[in-house]
């Protein structure tokens, strides 16, 4: 397969522009995602090339654009609603939430609901608490909806064509601190599958679980870490809803030992559900407690230092992957 | 500089039969003949009949919850004709006190009870039909007729959407949302708002300080109207004029219908508690069965014996309904999982070959499915 190397942003866009040539039923719709290019210019050059009626600008108002791409969905178009943070989606909970999750149900299975949101979530850096939302743990206790958080190009260019396709609302979460991260990604068209995680790096010693931005810690925590004779199993999750819960047991049954990275805070976290499920389903084979590394409990900080040491990062990894290998190696 | 005026407005009042059963005939010119004065009458008879028939449901334990459209009848009929008349290629997006718009428009009636039963099933809208299920959160809708009518552009199609919600929603944000997308965008889609004074038990007047609801429509850029909501003929012209306006200009109408909720807010409610009967009793009078009987009895165009002939025809229908709803059988306890998805993940499947969580021990057999 020939590939090259594109950013996280162009990954996404050439995701998007693929289906839209294939598709005539989907549209992307947001603020600034038209004549200004994309906030962060992810749909640069999209309204060139498929015109004000597929890129279309919207009123500052995401309950508003939300709805609107709902009652489409349902019609049968396949809207891309870009909300220009994920922060912004809790004034559109009420659709997002009450009715893109539940109009397939409610409606006992007539009306679906293929719709992707997608923007970016988690900490921007030094944008504040209100606009650092991550929002996988409150999300994903809601069934009927999936969510998609991939970590690098190669990911969300997969992984945002098999959303565009799915027939369910699909959450897409991706970064502001990633999108000019640069990645291999082939030229030939292909497809990422909800709910399979993917083993970014072997090892025996510990079972390394994470998604989204902070598997990109996890490497590297990874990589230090085997200076030290500790191999981890490195799991990408790719998607939180479907939880390829699977995955997880194979490696926790190998290595015995489990650490969770999550970028949201520990209170009912996607960590939490990890480790829940972990130990319901495997508990004889822990030869240690799980560990989670999440945010501090506090809404994001401001300050540079104050977000820094609140996130995740590599020496939290790594001191937490030390105290569960700790007493035995 | 002299100051000059940059905007001013104004909002006309429609009404064109009056609740003694008169008409003004030329307002009424080219609206509705009489064999479809006759229809829309004997519709609003067997609506109210099946309101009535779906009160006492509830109140013998057969209905979980049901809100009366008793005495709204009119405006849904016009426009739900209106929307007939076109060949029912408008979406409608209703929210629950617009039953009889959804009847003309080829919602089968005994959906609605199953529904209110507490059905999902009620809401599986056979394919051809252009309506939404109903929606219970207040003003979610308007924001869906707005990406249905988006689409319809889009697609050109020719058709547009059309939107109830009662005089509370108009107090929630995505109302706003949705007229203001409506207008911005230039969409097809007519807003009708029924203003039934009552959101539960909160009166028009705490519900906002506009002198009109109508004008709020103005505001957003849109023609705007207030009609009355108990006349037939108002309802029909304005809601078919506002469908060609919202189709051939892509232009978004607003219509608020005065009417009055002759009934509690749901079965769940007591209106006598926070309501002046005196105040009820005038609206009574208003009642838009009795204004059109007036009238085609001012014709000759009605009878006792119809009247009796029609009181027996909404008995047979309404019974069948009410059989074909009672009917259906229950879901398959199994069933719970189908629908959350187009396809079922996983970890529901697992579910539900196990009727457990993981926490309640994996995998036990169970002899409950009857998948």
């Amino acid at each position: 397969m020939a590939t090259r190397v594109i950013q996280f942003r162009e990954a996404l866009r050439e995701a998007m522009t693929e289906e839209m040539r294939r598709d005539p039923r989907i549209f992307l719709m947001g603020e600034e995602v038209a004549q200004y290019n994309g906030a962060y210019k992810v749909s640069q050059g999209m309204l060139e090339e498929f015109g004000p009626q597929r890129i279309i600008d919207a009123p500052i108002s995401e309950n508003g654009f939300a709805g609107l791409g709902i009652g489409a969905a349902m019609y049968g178009l396949r809207p891309i609603i870009e909300f220009m943070s994920w922060s912004f989606s809790l004034v559109a909970a009420d659709q997002i939430l009450n009715n893109a999750a539940k109009m397939l149900y409610m409606s006992g299975g007539q009306w679906g609901c293929p719709i992707v949101f997608r923007g970016n979530n988690g900490a921007g850096g030094q944008l504040g608490s209100t606009h650092s939302w991550c929002v996988e743990a409150l999300y994903s206790n809601v069934p009927g909806l999936k969510i998609a958080i991939p970590s690098c190009p190669y990911d969300a260019k997969g992984l945002l064509k098999t959303a565009i396709r799915d027939p369910d609302p699909v959450f897409f979460l991706e970064s502001e601190r990633m999108l000019g991260d640069k990645g291999e990604v082939p030229e030939e068209e292909y497809t990422i599958p909800f709910g399979q995680a993917i083993l970014r790096r072997e090892g025996s010693d510990v079972t390394l679980v994470s998604f989204g931005r902070p598997v990109n810690f996890c490497m590297e925590a990874a990589d230090e870490l085997l200076q030290d004779g500790i191999a981890c199993d490195v799991l990408d999750m790719r998607t939180v809803r479907p939880l390829d819960i699977d995955a997880i047991i194979a490696s926790v049954k190998k290595t015995n030992r489990l650490v969770v990275v999550d970028q949201s805070w520990p209170f009912a976290s996607v960590a939490t559900e990890v480790i829940t499920q972990t130990i319901e389903r495997a508990f004889d084979h822990l030869d240690h407690e799980p560990v989670r590394v999440n945010t501090d409990d506090v809404p994001t900080p401001y300050a540079k230092n104050l977000e820094m040491e609140y996130l995740p990062n590599k020496g939290k990894i790594i001191a937490a992957v030390k105290s569960v290998v700790g007493t035995t190696v | 500089m002299p100051k000059k005026t940059v905007y001013s407005a104004k909002i006309e009042h429609i009404q064109i039969l009056d609740e003694q059963g008169k008409l003004d005939a030329s307002l009424a010119k080219d609206t509705l003949k009489d064999d479809e004065v006759v229809f829309l009458y004997e519709q609003m008879s067997i609506s109210r009949h099946y309101d009535e028939i779906a009160f006492k449901l509830q109140r013998s334990g057969r209905m979980g919850t049901y809100p009366q459209n008793k005495g709204q009848e009119a405006g849904p009929a016009g426009a739900g004709y209106a929307i007939k008349k076109r060949g029912s290629i408008d979406w409608i997006c209703p929210c629950y006190r617009e039953n009889l718009a959804l009847f003309l428009n080829g919602m089968p009636m005994e959906h609605i009870l199953l529904h209110w039963m507490g059905d999902e099933r009620g809401n599986q809208i056979p394919p051809g039909v252009n309506i939404l299920p109903i929606a219970i959160p207040i003003g979610t809708q308007p924001l869906h007729a707005a990406g249905i009518a988006w689409a319809q552009k889009y697609q050109k199609t020719g058709a547009a959407a059309v939107t109830f919600f009662g005089d509370g929603a108009t107090s929630e944000g995505d109302v706003h949302e949705a007229m203001n997308f409506a207008s911005a965008l230039k969409l097809p889609v007519v807003f009708f708002c029924q203003n039934n004074f009552w959101a539960i038990s909160v009166p028009r007047e705490v519900q906002t300080g506009s002198e009109t609801i109508a004008q709020k429509g103005l505001a957003y850029g849109m023609p705007s109207y207030q009609i009355d909501g108990n006349d037939i003929f108002a309802s029909y012209k304005t809601v078919r004029d506002a469908l060609k306006t919202a189709v051939e200009d892509n232009q978004p109408v607003f219509i608020e219908a005065i009417t009055y909720r002759l009934g509690d807010h749901t079965t769940a409610d007591d209106a006598r508690r926070y309501r002046d009967e005196k105040i009820v009793e005038q609206w009574r009078k208003k009642d838009p069965l009795i204004r059109t009987r007036k009238y085609l009895e001012s014709k000759k165009m009605w009878s006792d014996k119809k009247q009796a002939e029609l009181e027996a025809k909404a008995k047979e229908l309404v019974d069948g309904v009410v059989k074909r709803a009672e009917g259906i059988a229950t879901p398959a306890i199994g069933d719970i999982f189908d629908y959350s998805y187009a396809e079922l993940p996983a970890e529901l499947v697992r579910q539900r070959e196990s009727m457990r969580t993981a926490s309640l021990n994996e995998y036990p057999v169970t002899e409950t499915l009857r998948r």
